[in-house]
């Protein structure tokens, strides 16, 4: 196992000139021993760019790699002693499920004892135990891809196991049983894990530590709770929640607090003009006089079963009026489409931004 | 448009894949198809468009029999899973085409116009002049749909149309698509395995399973009251839990011993039967119900977390109880280790009794209603 430093940008043409012509932009990001990281963004963020580096599939146009402090950026995967696990499943149809799974230990000359050991945990971790003898010729996409990840996980001496979209091909109710073996597999054999996916579920779910990336560059590294609660940058906010965080134009005019060029009795929490991110989930239902109301007018209401989505305009600055998001818990009363009302944005869960940084969520958008 | 389909059937060699059913389509509004793969959705699209010709049965158009009639002889958009544009042709072109194939063909102006309408409610307009490879994969599933909307056909039909793209995209090009039906005149039909994709569509919902239609009625009244077990099932993401249960002096016994009041029938209680056989029923609690804080006159369970599944605004707790599994479905992330203890509590008021022949016995009273 080993600590992965990246201090690095890739360009796949010659002669980058601006950020447009990155892949990855430079930048340095360090993954500890035995921690399990995702890589979470839309296609095109450079997270499997940043994956093909870790593992020395591509080289970098600019920068090292070091794995415990060595720079291996010549190395190729086989040196760096790494393990990787495919969108697709990758198994040998001829061998039985034992022989795939010890395939990666006996081709390095480990101990047949140890081996059989370790295949036997691993299967049973996987669930394949019962299949051990069998063909993997007949087997389905599903059992197949389970093989593909027990042959990722199958050595314990690897640098770390790298995984590209793995659970792709698995059937939707099943995946959430994967999510947890991953877990528990984490958990017991304490392996350096980096998953690369644009699924925020199984992100936040399998990592301790997710990476947002966006255009090449990384956005925010944190915790699942950090990054729904801090988002560091609009493009968090928008991309991590169903529907995302709302986004509202907001000044400090001579010490008081506008919202959407609404005057709202409440401190700004600095000056000049500035934005305000809050979820739908923290936008609340108020009365007229509370601290912070807001007028809104209600223009969609969806019952979602276990809360109700409200749809609302807030606001009279220029460029017309802004919509808002507001989640409302499914035993609250929730009014009516049409509805005017008052909505409070302004909480210990609302967070400040720039308008340079919505610019750029905007101009991603 | 008036869409009617008479006593449907419809069989490939000896193998049912339509089950002889009703529908008369809401004229105006969206229906969605709700079931899993397999269900026979695309089956039901296909007879409605005219692209097969039912087993059995009549296809009544404003209350003509056009069963047996090709596609191209009626008007009628529809847009698949996959979406193919033309490259060689700009957005402006590839959105004007189908407009420019008719037979008696719109002057260029009208044309322009309509273009520029649909494209700007679907926020391309500012594309018009690109080609599809300059664009996003995003855009360019805008561009397929504009130009399937663009025709305004009074039947539109939507095979699953946003399943190939990552969940945001979804969620907006999903938020577009909402608003133009909402504004349209037209019958939109648009078929989905995805439950909550179902409820942020509203209108009306169509439950489907194994060829057969389950239950049809406003998408809200059909989540909240499902008529059966097996819409609960299909209608449910994550899953209700479903529990074996039987009816023994005025309270249902659960699995692992645990004693379920049955509530008292009042105004917040919707009694679908009075007379359904309840010696083995099934109790149904929505994910959403089961709460960490508990209320006077809960029901408390307890059990040990097998994985929390964070999904960005909720998590989803799969949880191993006396009970059976559960799923809870919590508000924000909550991370839990994998095996600690944890205590869910629900209102006995907010689950859902089916009774022995899996139909609906009573469900919670909504807001809906």
């Amino acid at each position: 196992m080993a600590r992965i430093e990246l201090d690095l940008a890739h360009a796949y043409g010659p002669n980058p000139q601006h950020d447009r012509d990155y892949a990855l932009r430079p930048l340095r990001a360090t993954f500890d021993d035995g921690g399990a990281y995702a890589l979470l963004g839309p296609s095109g963020c450079g997270k499997t760019t940043m994956l093909n580096l870790m593992s020395g599939l591509l080289a970098p146009s600019q920068g090292t790699v070091r794995f415990d402090g060595v720079d291996v950026t010549a190395r190729t995967p086989q040196q760096r002693n790494i393990a990787q696990v495919f969108q697709f499943p990758v198994v040998y149809d001829t061998m039985t499920v034992a022989g795939n799974l010890a395939f990666p230990s006996r081709n390095r000359g480990v101990d047949a004892r140890v081996i059989r050991e370790r295949v036997g945990r691993i299967a049973e971790l996987l669930e394949l135990n019962g299949l051990l003898d069998t063909r993997a010729s007949g087997l389905s996409a599903d059992a197949k891809q389970r093989i593909s990840l027990g042959r990722g996980l199958v050595r314990d001496d690897v640098s770390a196991v790298l995984f590209d979209e793995p659970l792709t091909v698995i059937d939707p109710h099943l995946k959430w049983q994967l999510r947890r073996t991953l877990k528990e597999i984490h958990a017991e054999l304490k392996l350096t894990l980096i998953y690369v996916t644009h699924d925020q579920v199984e992100a936040l779910t399998f990592a301790d530590q997710v990476v947002v990336m966006m255009q090449g560059g990384i956005v925010q590294v944190g915790s699942a709770s950090a990054l729904y609660e801090r988002p560091a940058h609009p493009f968090v906010g928008y991309f991590i929640g169903s529907p995302g965080m709302n986004f509202l134009s907001a000044a400090n005019v001579n010490g008081t607090l506008t919202v959407e060029g609404v005057y709202v009795a409440a401190a700004p929490p600095q000056s000049g003009a500035f934005v305000i991110g809050v979820r739908p989930e923290y936008v609340t239902l108020c009365a007229s006089d509370a601290p912070g109301a807001l007028p809104a007018r209600v223009t969609r209401v969806q019952d979602l079963g276990a809360y109700v989505l409200l749809t609302a305009t807030i606001g009279h600055s220029d460029q017309g009026s802004a919509i808002i998001r507001a989640r409302i818990p499914g035993d609250l009363p929730a009014p009516s489409q049409g509805e005017a009302v008052w909505i409070c944005v302004l909480g210990p869960h609302s967070c400040v931004y720039t308008t340079a940084q919505l610019g750029e969520l905007e101009g991603y958008v | 448009m008036k869409l009617v389909l008479d006593r449907i059937a419809h069989r490939v060699g000896a193998e049912p894949y339509l089950h002889p059913l009703d529908l008369a389509l809401h004229p105006g509004a969206l229906t969605v198809l709700l079931g899993a793969t397999r269900a026979g959705k695309t089956t039901l699209l296909r007879i409605m468009a005219g692209l097969d010709a039912p087993t059995r049965g009549r296809v009544l158009v404003d209350d003509v029999d056009v069963t047996g009639r090709p596609v191209r002889e009626r008007d009628i958009a529809m847009v698949y899973q996959q979406f193919i544009n033309y490259p060689s042709l700009t957005v402006a072109d590839n959105i004007a085409a189908p407009l420019r194939r008719r037979s008696v063909r719109l002057p260029d102006r009208e044309i322009e116009v309509r273009v520029r309408e649909i494209a700007t409610r679907l926020r391309i307009d500012g594309l018009l002049d690109r080609l599809p490879a300059q664009l996003s994969g995003g855009q360019q599933q805008r561009v397929a749909l504009a130009r399937a909307l663009a025709k305004d056909a009074p039947l539109v039909l939507l095979d699953e149309p946003l399943v190939n793209l990552d969940y945001k995209l979804r969620e907006e090009l999903r938020d577009a698509l909402t608003r133009l039906f909402a504004t349209g005149s037209s019958t939109v039909v648009y078929a989905t395995t995805d439950p909550t994709e179902a409820l942020l569509l509203g209108g009306y919902t169509a439950v489907m399973d194994e060829g057969a239609l389950l239950q049809y009625g406003p998408t809200a009244e059909v989540f909240h009251r499902p008529a059966s077990v097996r819409v609960a099932r299909a209608f449910s993401d994550p899953p209700m839990n479903l529990l074996p249960a039987r009816m023994a002096s005025g309270t249902l016994q659960l699995p692992g011993d645990v004693r379920w009041p049955v509530p008292m029938a009042g105004a917040d209680m919707h009694v679908a039967s009075t007379s359904g056989d309840l010696s083995s029923c099934t109790l149904g609690i929505r994910a959403s119900a089961l709460r960490l804080t508990s209320r006077v006159g809960d029901v408390t369970v307890r059990g040990t977390v097998a994985l929390a599944d964070i999904a960005g605004s909720d998590t989803f707790v799969h949880v191993h109880t006396a009970m059976g599994p559960l799923i809870a479905q919590l508000p924000g992330v909550h991370d839990f280790a994998l095996g600690a203890p944890i205590a869910l509590h629900v209102d006995p008021t907010r689950a859902l009794l089916f009774d022995s022949a899996g139909l609906l016995h009573y469900a919670p009273a909504t807001r809906a209603q």
